[in-house]
């Protein structure tokens, strides 16, 4: 019969349809003598058009690639789906901390052969920057844009607690003493609420706790990238590099003793009730972008968000003092920097390589660090980057990721359960159920089970690991 | 079988292929990878490898295993009687012949229909300590210290049950079509016999109404185990709302220990196996079926 014969055919054309799309996949594979490179990135809004605005150049700056660009959120995780299926972009953009993690189980490609013919090395990079790109010896990603954090804080804040505006503390017992000046709150007193230093509480106020803290000095839940690194400031390892966690170590017990001491200062109740009234983090319901906080350890971006959500904000940064002795005078600070990858199993590993060594030249890397108001993780920084550069504080940003004293977080694969088990304990100490040597010492024994547990698995695979990066060249 | 019987069974076959084929690859295959998983230190991207029951023993020694399991029973304990008896209540006043009856029901349904992120997000802010509204309403009738909900240890897992609240919209229906069949003969027998409304509920609705409890608490014991999606949006302090279900997810996602997820996994089905044999053999006195 003809109708039955047409939809044999109409069924048969849609199935065979339905299968190339399955089995081609969504890139393609060329787009006429053009060979496709998809790249995923975390970035959206206007960090992801930035980075797009560097792809359409690259695009347009030769004939034989087209990279297509594609936002993706948890990125990380999508991008750990997708290898394992074997279908991964041909580039990622991850954040440096996930390359010990993904480099471990496989699941990067090692770029060290490549790097040697393109003539790309060490030299030309931050050293801290360049050593986050790399684990177990080999090279698997190349840094975009970086970032360190700094003390920013409200200048009218500071004027209106009678300290100088353009001197920002230079010690951490300034830093504490200055907080101590810019935390008010409100209380009753005969019938009328008053607003007063939280140091002018009577003793009697204090204990019937009725009062609403409605200024805070700096939050200690607040420390930019990691809330739980404030150990930097006071000293801490947290690992000693090999097989040894270092949780409990006296510098990272001093920085949960400072910060049970601050919610004994402020009041746990009050404190809560402080944060609770806020929103998340790098939107217009923080506390110091709502001019409730004075001082607050933030990365370069936070100029975007000012810009953004508090263009009024009268602002000032510096660098966020450390503990007595800890940093040699140097100043000290958190970094960290975004990275592309090329992920294992990549169609087009080649023109990959070419994408991300674009990305390396430095007028790409300053038009796109000038664009996100970060900067760049290249040691040579072009006459004009500082002078034309949108962000008024970043020649403080780059000092300070030069700092001798500058830190990265622990080279761990297993650092965001390690840092996820530091947030719990800060929260407990914050709350003052714990002890700070005893919270520390629980996340001590946890994470090093769990360290323990993955140690195992690299003994019995590492040095066939080893063996297949020491031979992969696709270059 | 003769040739046109086994022509319609292939046929029918063909016909619910797309299900079949769906069922193996997406549902049948990961269960049964899952239990060998289970044995195995796996991280998603490189090959497993076997551990026999190792991911099963660091179950025991684990604390915040042992600590999901208490929360999420603690929350099942305090969310679900709370919701089966609410529920039934909505319904009995929803089954009332009022003016507009239609309406109030659409109006306790809606919630249902609103997707579980949306919601989660609305409730955060309701929730706030500081500024949400209900602790402004507390204030308001004289309580000057009202909890801070999600932001306190001790009050978080009630504020999620109270969450859960919101979406019981589905088991009032469920209530609502039972007590259609509830026999009017004996409802009218009790009150010819001078029984009150109470007793009318207590000795006629509820028993005839017996196996639709049942079932709301069967449904609610399955699903409270597995909470998730709310309480990973709206959160909880100091993993007061670490649940058995976000554990796994994040074992298996964050952290990837994928055997350990799979074996949590595994032992969640066992548990809500024996809740549920738990609970049929505890019911059996109390649920009647029509025939019986």
């Amino acid at each position: 019969m003809p109708g039955s014969f047409t939809r044999r055919v109409l069924l048969a054309g849609a199935l065979a349809a339905g299968l190339g799309g399955c089995a081609r996949g969504p890139d393609g594979g060329a787009k006429g003598s053009r060979v496709v490179v998809n790249y995923w990135e975390k970035w959206s809004g206007f960090e992801a058009d930035s980075m797009q605005q560097v792809v359409d150049d690259f695009n347009g700056s030769q004939d034989r690639i087209e990279v297509r660009f594609l936002s993706v959120s948890q990125v990380d995780i999508k991008l750990l789906l997708a290898t394992s299926s074997g279908h991964p972009p041909d580039v990622a953009g991850l954040w440096s901390d996930n390359i010990p993690d993904f480099s471990e189980k496989g699941a990067l490609t090692p770029l060290d052969a490549g790097l040697a013919k393109a003539g790309i090395g060490a030299e030309r990079y931050i050293p801290l920057f360049w050593e986050m790109c790399r684990h177990r010896g080999f090279t698997w990603g190349l840094p975009t844009t970086p970032g360190c954090v700094a003390l920013f804080y409200n200048k009218k804040l500071f004027r209106a607690a009678g300290l100088d505006p353009e001197r920002p503390p230079r010690t951490f017992s300034e830093f504490e003493s200055m907080s101590r000046r810019l935390t008010l709150v409100e209380v009753e007193r005969s019938g009328r609420v008053v607003r007063v230093p939280l140091d002018d509480l009577t003793a009697g106020e204090r204990a019937a706790r009725r009062y609403t803290l409605v200024q805070v000095g700096h939050l200690p839940q607040d420390a930019g990238m990691f809330l739980s690194c404030w150990g930097c400031w006071f000293g801490a390892r947290y690992f000693d590099g090999d097989r040894r966690i270092e949780a409990a170590d006296a510098g990272n017990v001093a920085a949960y003793e400072w910060m049970a001491g601050a919610a004994r200062s402020y009041g746990v109740d009050a404190m809560k009730n402080f944060v609770s009234g806020f929103g998340v983090s790098q939107s217009a319901q923080t506390p110091f972008l709502g001019g409730a906080e004075a001082m607050v350890v933030q990365g370069p971006w936070m100029t975007n968000f000012i810009r953004r959500y508090a263009p009024g904000l009268e602002w000032g940064v510096a660098a966020c003092p450390a503990a007595d002795g800890v940093g040699d005078g140097h100043p000290v600070t958190l970094a960290q920097t975004d990275v592309v990858v090329i992920p294992r199993g990549a169609r087009h590993p080649r023109e990959a390589f070419e994408f991300i060594c674009y990305l390396q030249r430095r007028e790409v890397a300053e038009r796109l660090a000038r664009s996100q108001q970060k900067f760049t993780a290249l040691r040579d920084v072009s006459p004009g980057f500082l002078r034309d550069h949108p962000n008024p504080a970043i020649g403080l940003f780059i000092e300070l990721a030069r700092s001798p004293a500058a830190r990265a977080v622990p080279r761990l694969s297993i650092w965001h359960e390690y840092d996820a088990e530091l947030s719990v304990a800060r929260e407990r100490v914050l709350s003052l159920r714990e002890a700070p040597a005893e919270a520390l010492a629980q996340v001590q024994q946890r994470i090093q089970w769990r360290l323990d547990r993955v140690m195992r698995r690299w003994d019995a695979v590492g040095a066939k690991r080893i063996a297949e990066w020491k031979a992969y060249d696709a270059w | 079988m003769t040739p046109g019987e086994r022509r319609r069974t292939w046929a029918g076959l063909a016909f619910v292929s797309p299900w079949l084929v769906g069922f193996a690859v997406f549902t049948l295959y990961p269960v049964c990878a899952s239990i060998y998983y289970s044995f195995c230190d796996y991280d998603v991207l490189s090959p497993p490898v076997w551990v026999g029951t190792l991911n099963y023993s660091d179950m025991a020694t684990d604390n915040v295993f042992w600590l999901s399991v208490y929360n999420t029973l603690v929350f099942n304990l305090i969310a679900l009687p709370l919701s089966l008896v609410s529920a039934l209540a909505l319904a009995l006043l929803l089954n009332q012949p009022v003016r507009f009856q239609g309406v109030f029901r659409a109006i306790y349904y809606l919630p249902s229909l609103v997707p579980a992120v949306a919601g989660a997000m609305v409730w955060l802010w309701i929730l706030n300590g500081r500024h949400g509204i209900l602790n402004q309403a507390l204030m308001a009738v004289g309580i000057s210290r009202p909890p801070l909900w999600l932001d306190d240890p001790d009050w978080a897992k009630p504020s999620l049950a109270l969450v859960s609240l919101w979406g019981c919209g589905n088991t009032v229906v469920i209530y609502l079509a039972a007590l259609q069949g509830v026999p009017r003969s004996l409802l009218e027998a009790a009150m010819i016999d001078g029984a009150s409304a109470w007793r009318r509920l207590v000795h006629v609705t509820l028993p005839a109404i017996s196996p639709v409890i049942y079932f709301n608490l069967l449904i609610g014991i399955i699903g409270g185990l597995q909470v998730f999606t709310t309480a990973i949006i709206m959160g909880g302090a100091e993993r007061s709302t670490l649940f058995y279900a976000i554990y796994i997810y994040y074992n298996a996602f964050e952290y990837r220990h994928m055997g350990y997820a799979s074996a949590m996994a595994w032992i969640l089905c066992l548990l809500i196996m024996a809740l549920t044999w738990l609970a049929s053999r505890a019911s059996r006195g109390f649920v009647h079926y029509q025939g019986d």
